[in-house]
């Protein structure tokens, strides 16, 4: 009997093991002990498996393009990259970040890019004193924990909120209005200021579970469908939106689906089908990817073979303003961290400069509308005030 | 509390919510045979699930179908159902027999403790599971449109559509043929004989080891017809489809009284209507919880379920 008994539990050991193992880092590339500024690790820390995956792939794929450039020009190996794989949920993201923080040739980080992740890594990063750099992490009240090492390269939701709620009140000229969120910290924030801002006009709310946690939409449909709104705002990610779109087509809606920079990924067009996600608006604190100055649009199709995505120019950005201040001597998470204290850097997709609780300076704040077309894709839409 | 929402919407929650609890009920009966006759609980039941669920899949992508694609004409439908629902019906099958081959008869041939199997059980869930979602990188995978769905009659502001109809009577069907070939057929009597008392069972010539494989047979033969259906109700399968709803079909197995056939469809369908109103009652976010205390609350009141354990009780 202890014999079965042992050979029950080696077997669980080894599925955790493989379980894990897709959680796990991977560092790609070797320790370089060239001198200068080289030999130096910077980390990508976000989704790169899960649910919302796509999002992270884009953000990782443009840091990674960047550093390879970076070396190009170099002409070595000098900084390595490092990928922490949270899969985007806040219960993964403390653990991996603990494994990021032990590897002391990290100077800083890229990431993370979801809000709930962030609330949950970050403190790990600042009490080790590692500098991030959030291309997309927009929750308000992520600059309220008066982190020091904390900054994100986008607008936050006080911005995207009130900007969806415009396109939906004056471009879309909807009276009625269903506000839906996944009661995930981004998309609760985004939800809260996009009906704050709509007022009367919003109808009904509920609340759904986050994505991988709900299949069956049919009681939120059926709210949607009675409440006779023709603009339902989803706060949430791409999944469970396109499964909400595909339930509310089934059904007969004929309103449009509206939400924020977490929707726009053609994970969305997959989950719903080409046709149902067809004319979807996503609001996003970001130029579109084919506005980015330089090659970066051709540099990021010949390396990934992919277009660039939401958020890939930002990280690119991200990366490079870490990479010029390490060049020029910022060789310690500490001297990095007050480097991006100062810094305005001038990236391919915005100008960046952080105000002291590591807000993107109000001047580049800018939020732009895509709707998908009948491929999936999110074609640019048009710049929407944010006040 | 939103009671003028839930009565305005009464008739369509019903019908929404009937369709998912067919769903639910299909999946149910897996763990209800298998806990009649071994008293274990094969939590690896949700993986059988999750492989028909992609095995259909599969086989539709033979015929270069995805979600963006047309929908095809009537003839071909059918055909492509039923192919998909073969398929999803010979995986599921495969995967429950497999299961039962790796993980727990090795056990019983040993005269393992119950929580030898709880654990294996498990084990073997999250391997499935886990292999599936590192193959498929955890993406979802999306389901072609086969059947547009499409009002067949209207009551009030009730509309019922044709898939809810198929998936509703695809489920009836299903259920009624297994029942009957649990009570009515030879295989099936030694199942009830194995369950209701296993050692004069096999004294009197009844082939223990192939009755346990038959019994895991069916449920995966029931789990690929609700795979299927899910497929083309959810419209998306990824690695993790089969826990979430795999839960929810082993409450349902509980509601209706766990190793009682009619007590799975009987809970399937009420778990289904209850998570729909609940949902429209207290919000969508109370969905999973406000099942959670009814099946509480109910076996407070029968411990043994709404119709109580009968796949071992003999009958006439």
């Amino acid at each position: 009997m202890r014999q079965v008994l042992a050979r029950a539990i080696g077997g669980l050991a080894v599925i955790g093991l493989i379980a894990g193992a897709a959680a796990c880092n991977s560092d790609s590339g070797s320790d370089d002990t060239a001198s200068g500024n080289c030999g130096y690790k910077l980390a990508f820390f976000g989704a790169l498996t899960g649910s919302s995956a796509n999002l992270g792939v884009n953000i990782e794929q443009g840091f990674e393009l960047a550093i390879n450039q970076f070396n190009e020009k170099k002409g070595s190996d000098c900084i390595t990259v490092a990928k922490f794989d949270s899969q985007g949920e806040p219960g993964v993201a403390p653990g991996v970040a603990r494994n990021l923080v032990a590897d002391k040739k990290i100077l800083a980080v890229v990431g993370p890019p979801f809000s709930g992740e962030s609330e949950a890594a970050v403190p790990i990063f600042e009490a080790a004193g590692i500098p991030s750099v959030s291309p997309s992490a927009t929750r308000v009240s992520l600059t309220a924990n008066g982190w020091k090492t904390f900054h994100r390269a986008v607008a936050n939701d006080d911005a995207q909120g009130p900007a969806a709620a415009n396109y939906i009140k004056d471009v879309m000229k909807a009276q009625k209005v269903f506000v839906a969120n996944d009661q995930s910290a981004y998309g609760a924030g985004l939800s809260e200021v996009v009906q704050k801002t709509l007022g009367a006009a919003v109808v009904a709310t509920d609340k759904t579970e986050a994505d991988g946690k709900q299949t069956d939409f049919s009681a939120l449909v059926q709210k949607v469908v009675s409440s006779q709104a023709t603009v339902l705002f989803y706060g949430g990610y791409y999944q469970n939106a396109g499964l909400i779109r595909k339930a509310l087509t089934s059904a007969g809606w004929k309103g449009t689906l509206v939400g924020g920079d977490g929707m726009k990924d053609v994970g969305l067009a997959k989950a719903a089908g080409n046709g149902p996600a067809t004319g979807t608006i996503v609001t996003c604190p970001c130029s579109p990817p084919e506005k980015a100055g330089g090659t970066f649009v051709t540099d990021y199709k010949a390396k990934w073979n992919v277009d660039a995505g939401t958020y890939s120019d930002v990280a690119y950005d991200a990366a490079n303003m870490l990479l010029q201040g390490i060049d020029a001597g910022n060789n310690t998470p500490e001297k990095l961290n007050t480097y991006l204290k100062t810094v305005e850097y001038k990236g391919i997709a915005n100008t960046y400069k952080f105000t002291d609780t590591g807000e993107l300076d109000p001047n580049f704040i800018k939020v732009w509308t895509f709707k998908f077309d009948p491929t999936g894709n999110q074609i640019a839409d048009q710049e929407v005030p944010t006040a | 509390m939103n009671f003028s929402g839930l009565i305005q919407d009464f008739g369509p929650l019903t019908i929404t919510g009937l369709a998912q609890g067919a769903i639910i009920a299909l999946f149910a009966l897996g763990y209800t045979l298998v806990y009649g006759v071994l008293r274990l609980i094969n939590f690896a039941h949700s993986e059988v699930f999750l492989i028909g669920s992609y095995a259909c899949l599969i086989v539709w992508g033979f015929f270069g179908l995805d979600q963006n694609s047309a929908t095809p004409n009537v003839l071909s439908v059918i055909g492509l159902l039923l192919l998909g629902l073969v398929a999803a019906i010979i995986f599921s099958g495969l995967t429950a027999l497999g299961v039962e081959l790796v993980a727990y008869r090795p056990l019983r041939k040993r005269n393992a403790p119950p929580l030898a199997f709880l654990i294996t059980a498990i084990g073997a869930s999250l391997f499935i599971s886990e292999t599936v979602g590192v193959m498929t990188q955890r993406n979802i995978k999306g389901v072609p449109p086969l059947i547009q769905p499409r009002d067949v009659f209207v009551i009030g502001n009730m509309h019922v559509t044709n898939l809810q109809i198929l998936i509703i009577v695809l489920a009836l069907v299903s259920m009624f043929l297994l029942d009957r070939f649990i009570n009515r057929s030879r295989l099936g009597r030694g199942i009830r004989a194995v369950a209701q008392n296993p050692d004069s069972a096999a004294l009197m010539g009844v082939n223990k080891s192939r009755v346990i494989s038959l019994v895991f047979l069916l449920g995966g033969l029931m789990a690929g017809i609700a795979a299927v259906m899910y497929d083309l109700k959810i419209g998306v399968t990824r690695f993790d489809a089969g826990f979430l709803l795999g839960i929810e079909a082993f409450t349902a197995a509980v509601l209706g009284g766990i190793g009682n056939l009619r007590g799975a469809l009987l809970g399937g369908l009420l778990l289904g209507l209850l998570q729909n109103y609940a949902a429209s009652l207290f919000g969508t976010e109370w969905l999973h919880a406000a099942s959670f205390v009814l099946l509480v609350l109910i076996l407070v009141v029968r411990p043994t379920g709404l119709l109580g354990e009968s796949l071992g009780r003999a009958r006439a």
